[in-house]
This record gives structure tokens, C-alpha cells and sequence, in this order.
């Protein structure tokens, strides 16, 4: 287990009554908080840096400009990216992924051509596929998920075949805790010459990246979940595949040399930035990176799966309790989804709110996954480096008084 | 954090959840409306039948919380009978009872009045008002 109190007094924001309650945050699937390290940076960065990027002759614009590369290097070394070259700074994962399927996908699929994902994917893994099929012509498939929802590498073979030019799946399911075997699904999808395009939304914030490892042509991720500041996030691609791309927006930034009626761009990863940059974001991110390593990422991932397999034991002994998702905890990330008998989870997550511990209820922006779960709703308890064990006897409390009170209502 | 919780749920409201009043669909000739709330998944199915002005009968299918449920059932209840005008005057009496806007007590709100509490936690104040939001969707088409 990490030192919980240590990690936690550096979260001002942690420190606070909800509703007469020290409050318990279980909702970082959704964002997790910032460390006043990270504040610290953004605060500095504005309080001494300031100044407009790759521009200025003047001393400020010196300091901003290695700020933002020097973020960019700690991104590289994060993920194990050969060169800050793949290191493209983007708003977020959904940017991320979209911008591979307008660029990429737009530029190299053809009708009857196949994109490949799964039923347990974020919606901002599914609408840009959604979206370059029509387009194109090509046609969009679904890796089926066993029961315990966990990937077969058997059902993923029969899924991928020749005809398949992009493979887009979760590393870490935002719902069912699931951790993906990326590497594995990669290799199999280069067999049949596609690539394999990885959401790393939840699996940044909790393990250890290594894109070298994986051998995955694109990587996306979000800073917000990771301790870092909403606003900003990283698509990597191979130097290969990003060099040959087009960029999906045009203007400042990025170009060369700019003509009346044609430009040139700027070499890579900047021919992707177009405009002035989130500067204060990426420094932001740097400083939770920096944050993150201290504590050490595989110490991280380990602290999860401990949390987890304790959450699980201690709420399985919750009556009407349902839980999704692998049931061995060494195949999840710090995520348990449940449902309570037949109290709605809108009703579960106010009563628990009443009592100062934050969940989250609804579809997860997951709604083909609930379909496959076949549930409207359920509610989620996501934890990450603060939380503790004592956070959980909390939960449990709260849900054991929540079941109470509708026994007692209804 | 019973009390106020039992501001949220009060009894009124677990019954008409447990017992939805006017729970299924009219089959032929009724206005349809579908509606959901996208940031969470409550949906809600109703069925009006319109004539000369008057809703003549209105039923509910869904599926949500207590309170998107609970205030469908309500709603089905209170504007059944009623004439359009005096369904849309309800609905915008209820939308101020949402705001926690003093509102127009003159009249008869019977079980309505029970939500009166989901003023005080604005994130649920959306599952309360699908219901009515479908059926002022379902009225104005009428009128078109
Ligand atoms: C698995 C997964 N993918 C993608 C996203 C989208 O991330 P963002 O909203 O930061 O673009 C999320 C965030 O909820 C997620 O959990």
C-alpha cells in the first residue's frame, strides 16, 4: 500500500466536509485531483513564464518555449517514445483519437475496408470510427467480450482479418476495470497489416506505459486523469506513420513556408499543433508526471490492484450487490461498477453524496457497453493514489445505510 | 443524513416509484414522445391522446431513478383530464418548483408538490423534469 496520508496532504482539495462528512473521492475514473505540485507549476509558469511559444526573440519567450518542450520530453520518457518527434500535445483523448481517424483513417481507408473495436469501449472510441465509416465505406466491427467481460485473444483472431486497416481498443475499460492485452492484440493485428490505435485514458493514470513494448502505432491519452490539468492530452504515432500524415488543422504554428495559394508544415510534432498552443497545460502535465514517477508507477498500478481486490472482497459480502467486470482483481485496475439490488444508481450515488462520498452514476459514456451488460445504469467507485482502505470501509458503510434506507422506504 | 434525505424521498414519492400510476403505452391514435437523458440514461416513453384541446389520457414507459420514475407517474396523473393550456401551466409552475423559485400555489399540485425537495440537489433536478419535458414536446406537436 502507498503512505495514503503523505499522498493525500499534498491534495488541498481532499481536505474539505461534503455535506457534514470528511469527504471520500471515488470518481476518479471521471478526473482525478491535482496536487499542489501541479498548481504550483501552472501558478509559476504564469507568475514568471508567460509568453507565447516558438516566437518570441525575447527572454520569456525563450523561458515558455522550453517549458512546453521540456514537457514534451517528460511525456517522451513516460511513455518510452523513441523521440519527442511522436509526442503530439493535443486537448485531450478524444482530440487524440480523432484526429487518427480524420487524418490517418480518412487517408488510407476505402470502402470495404474494416475498423475493428470492441463492446467496451468510451464513446470517444466509437464515434470517430462511427464517423470515418460512413465516410468511407468502411465497414466497423465488434470484438465480442466474454462473460466476466475480459478480451479473448481467440475471439480477437476471428475478428481481424486481412481486410481490417485500423484496431482501436481500450487499454484499461473505464468501466469494467479491464486491462486489455495490448500487446498481444497489437501483434496480431500488424499479421494482418493494420494498425493498432490504443485509448490510454485510464491506463496513464494507473501503470506503466511503454509504446516501445506494445509496439501500438498510436497512443492517446488525457492529462485530467492523471493528476494533470483538464485541457490537454498526447496522441504519440510512430515517426513513420506521423510523417507521412496530413494535419487535421491548418494555421499558425505549424507551417514552413506559406505561399498565396500553398504552404509547407513544419516538421514533426509541431505540423500537428496548429495555433498557439496549451502551453500552461502541458507544463501542467510535466509537473503530474513528475509527480507521478516520484511515486512510482508500478508502485501505483500495485496499490490498485490491492484496492481493488479489497473493495471487491469487502462489498461482495453486500447482499443484492452485483459487480461487474473480471472477477479476479489482478485483472483490474482500480475500478469496481455494481449495481444494488434494485435501487437505481442515481439513488445509490445521492445517498452516498448525503454521507460526503463521490461516485459516479449513469452510462459511463459507455452506452453500447451497458447494452452488452444489459443495464440502463450502474455506479462506479474508481479509486487512485489517495484513496484508502479506510475509503472503502466508508463505501461499504454508505451502501450498507443506502440499501437501509430504501428497505425501509419502499 | 436521514433528514435530509427524506427531504429528497419523501413517501409520496417511493409510492408513486413502487406503484406508477398509468404505467404502459395507449396503443392507437396517441401523440408518442421518446425522450432520454443522455448524461445518464433515464428514458421515458408517453403516450398522449388529444382531443379538442383536452388530454384525455396519458401513460408512461421508462426506465430511471425513483425520481424520474416517480415524477413521470405524477405527471401522467395530474395532467390527465386537463386541458393542453392548463397542462403547459402546470408544467411551468413545476419547472419554478425545480429552480426553487417561489411558485404559483393557487393550484391544485396534490402529489406534485412532493419534489418540491429535488430543488435542493441540482443534479437530480433533470430526472425530475424529463417527464414533463416530453409531454410539452408532445403537446406543442400537436398544435404544429
Ligand atoms: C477509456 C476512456 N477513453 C476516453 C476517455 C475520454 O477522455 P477525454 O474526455 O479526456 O477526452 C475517457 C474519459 O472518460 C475514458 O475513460
Amino acid at each position: 500500500m502507498l503512505n495514503t496520508k503523505e499522498i493525500r496532504s499534498y491534495f488541498p482539495i481532499l481536505n474539505q466536509e461534503i455535506n457534514g462528512h470528511p469527504l471520500v473521492y471515488l470518481d476518479n475514473g471521471a478526473t482525478s485531483q491535482k496536487p499542489i505540485q501541479v498548481i504550483e507549476a501552472i501558478k509559476k509558469y504564469y507568475e514568471f513564464e508567460n509568453a507565447n511559444v516558438h516566437r518570441g526573440v525575447h527572454t520569456l519567450g525563450n523561458r515558455a518555449t522550453d517549458s512546453y518542450e521540456g514537457a514534451r520530453e517528460k511525456v517522451r520518457k513516460f511513455i518510452n517514445a523513441k523521440s519527442t518527434k511522436e509526442v503530439i500535445f493535443t486537448r485531450g483523448t478524444t482530440t487524440a483519437i480523432n484526429m487518427v481517424a480524420q487524418s490517418y483513417g480518412q487517408a488510407n481507408l476505402k470502402e470495404g475496408d474494416e475498423i475493428v473495436i470492441t463492446h467496451m469501449e468510451h464513446h470517444s472510441n466509437i464515434i470517430p470510427w462511427q464517423q470515418l465509416a460512413k465516410r468511407t465505406g468502411a465497414v466497423l466491427k465488434y470484438i465480442d467480450l466474454e462473460a466476466d467481460g475480459t478480451l479473448s485473444l481467440e475471439k480477437v483472431r476471428e475478428t481481424i482479418t486481412n481486410q481490417t486497416k485500423i484496431v482501436s481498443i481500450v487499454y484499461v475499460s473505464n468501466v469494467l476495470g479491464t486491462m486489455n492485452p495490448i500487446k498481444e492484440i497489437t501483434q496480431i493485428a500488424h499479421e494482418h497489416g493494420a494498425v493498432m490505435v490504443v485509448d490510454g485514458a485510464q491506463a496513464a493514470p494507473h501503470l506503466k506505459l511503454d509504446v516501445q513494448a506494445l509496439d501500438c502505432d498510436f497512443l492517446a491519452f488525457s492529462g485530467h486523469k492523471m493528476c494533470g490539468p483538464t485541457g490537454i492530452g498526447v496522441l504519440y504515432g510512430k515517426e513513420a506513420l506521423l510523417d507521412k500524415m496530413e494535419p487535421v488543422e491548418f494555421g499558425g504554428e505549424m507551417i514552413d513556408f506559406v505561399g498565396l495559394y500553398d504552404s509547407t508544415w513544419k516538421e514533426l510534432p509541431w505540423k500537428f499543433e496548429g495555433g498557439t498552443p496549451i502551453i500552461a497545460g502541458a507544463i501542467g502535465l510535466g509537473a503530474a508526471i513528475d509527480f507521478l514517477e516520484e511515486i512510482g508507477l508500478d508502485e501505483i498500478e500495485k496499490h490498485e490492484h490491492e484496492l481493488a481486490a479489497y473493495a471487491m472482497e469487502r462489498m461482495s459480502t453486500i447482499e443484492g450487490l452485483t459487480i461487474y467486470g473480471p472477477v479476479d482483481p489482478a485483472k483490474r485496475a482500480g475500478i469496481v461498477t455494481f449495481n444494488l439490488d434494485d435501487v437505481h444508481p442515481h439513488d445509490v450515488a445521492t445517498v452516498l453524496d448525503m454521507s460526503g462520498i463521490a461516485v459516479r452514476a449513469g452510462h459511463h459514456c459507455a452506452q453500447p457497453l451497458m447494452k452488452w451488460l444489459q443495464c440502463v445504469a450502474t455506479a462506479r467507485a474508481s479509486f487512485y493514489i489517495y484513496n484508502s482502505e479506510e475509503d472503502l470501509d466508508r463505501l461499504v458503510t454508505g451502501l450498507l445505510s443506502a440499501k437501509e434506507y430504501f428497505n425501509d422506504v419502499f | 443524513m436521514s433528514s435530509n434525505l427524506d427531504q429528497l424521498y419523501r413517501r409520496v414519492i417511493m409510492d408513486h416509484y413502487k406503484n406508477p400510476r398509468n404505467k404502459g403505452s395507449i396503443e392507437d391514435g396517441a401523440l408518442t414522445i421518446d425522450m432520454n437523458n443522455p448524461t445518464c440514461g433515464d428514458r421515458i416513453h408517453l403516450t398522449l391522446q388529444v382531443e379538442d384541446g383536452k388530454i384525455q389520457n396519458a401513460k408512461f414507459d421508462g426506465e430511471g431513478c425513483s425520481i424520474s420514475m416517480a415524477s413521470a407517474s405524477m405527471m401522467t396523473q395530474a395532467v390527465k383530464g386537463k386541458s393542453v393550456e392548463e397542462a403547459l401551466q402546470l408544467s411551468s409552475t413545476f419547472s419554478e418548483m425545480m429552480l426553487g423559485k417561489d411558485y404559483d400555489d393557487s393550484l391544485d399540485l396534490e402529489d406534485i408538490e412532493s419534489l418540491s425537495g429535488v430543488s435542493q440537489f441540482p443534479a437530480r433536478i433533470k430526472c425530475a423534469t424529463l417527464a414533463w419535458k416530453a409531454m410539452e414536446k408532445g403537446v406543442s406537436e400537436e398544435k404544429e
